[in-house]
């Protein structure tokens, strides 16, 4: 029934524009579409952006594990090499404390009124992939192939259960969290 | 129903929210969330737009076809989700220069919009050269354990407080 579901190309776009409200509305509703507070996130002055991050993480790794562990979903890990996820990293954080959103929030600010997000963060965003889809050629072979380590998880790395990570993991996440609201943040 | 038109909620309540969205993309569109691949397609689109089927001859918008799909949607409806808040806890606001920015940098809206688009520029590249944003790898690559995500989730925000830090207390000195 779901797998019907999935190949229904109608019903998916819809799908897609709902949970894409939802994700909108949250993330409004969690003052991350604000440029306020993510850049006084990446000033370490405000943690509401990883307090958000990290708890979404949380219930998102248990939950979509559970629902695997069911045969209700399958894992889509994004593949890497070092020269991908780092200095592609490295490049994104540098826009994102320039622009002060990203591209999840830039979409949520214009929704909110903020005209910075519409007339330069949507016209760079759409530059910059442009420019990356021109340099894709002489990128891929190269730079790109670097360290590259496919699209492992750590579970698989470590040759365990993903649980055996999970546990932990989730232990870390709440004693971070914890010990954010504690510090005052 | 009050919480509801409320213009802030628990991080907490909000990521718990974000967490659950993730499972239900999962199950219902076995897809994960993600938001930058709808700014590489509509990049295609204008592309596509200005210099015809030319454009659809790059190998990238071979690998990512300039068309409407499940996360251009999504990215779509984010705009309408934040809207919808917005509008319903009368915190919609136009605003042309952000609040840090202006007491750091000015009230300029043209030096703002100068720096947001080098910072999308940087966004857009830095975005598709990873592989994916904050949402694609980190909410969801980093919930799947992927390598590439937390590797990538942490140089985001390494860059992105190193660059804050260096823009605002440095160069601009507040």
């Amino acid at each position: 029934m779901l797998k019907q579901l999935h190949r229904n190309k109608g019903r998916q776009l819809l799908i897609g524009f709902l949970i894409g409200i939802g994700f909108g509305f949250l993330l409004h509703k969690g003052g991350v579409t604000d440029y306020n507070v993510i850049v006084r996130q990446l000033l370490l002055e405000d943690f509401t952006v990883v307090k958000i991050m990290l708890t979404a993480v949380l219930v998102g790794m248990i939950g979509v594990h559970l629902l695997r562990n069911l045969g209700l979903a399958q894992l889509h890990p994004k593949p890497g090499s070092c020269g991908t996820s780092i200095i592609g990293g490295l490049i994104f954080g540098l826009g994102f404390a320039l622009l002060g959103y990203c591209p999840g929030t830039v979409a949520g600010a214009v929704g909110s009124g903020a005209l910075d997000a519409l007339l330069g963060g949507f016209t760079g965003i759409l530059i910059g992939s442009g420019i990356f889809a021109s340099l894709y050629p002489f990128l891929e072979k190269g730079i790109l192939k670097r360290g590259d380590f496919g699209s492992v998880t750590l579970p698989e790395w470590l040759k365990v259960n993903e649980w055996v990570v999970i546990v932990p993991v989730s232990l870390l996440i709440v004693g971070l969290l914890w010990w954010i609201e504690n510090a005052g943040y | 129903m009050e919480w509801l038109t409320t213009a802030r909620w628990s991080p907490y309540l909000v990521g718990l929210g974000i967490g659950v969205l993730s499972c239900l993309a999962f199950l219902l569109s076995n897809k994960p969330l993600g938001c930058s691949t709808a700014f590489a397609r509509t990049s295609g689109m204008l592309e596509k737009m200005f210099r015809g089927d030319k454009a659809l001859r790059k190998k990238y918008y071979r690998k990512f076809p300039p068309i409407i799909d499940w996360e251009w949607l999504l990215v779509a409806g984010v705009i309408a989700g934040a809207f919808i808040s917005a509008i319903s806890s009368g915190s919609f606001n136009i605003v042309l220069v952000p609040d840090v920015w202006a007491q750091a940098a000015g009230e300029s809206a043209v030096t703002r919009w100068v720096v947001a688009v080098v910072g999308g520029i940087f966004i857009g590249f830095g975005a598709r050269w990873a592989g994916g944003c904050t949402s694609g790898h980190g909410i969801s690559g980093t919930l799947q354990l992927a390598v590439s995500s937390w590797i990538a989730v942490c140089c985001f925000f390494i860059g992105g407080i190193a660059m804050a830090m260096l823009l605002f207390r440095v160069i601009l000195g507040v």
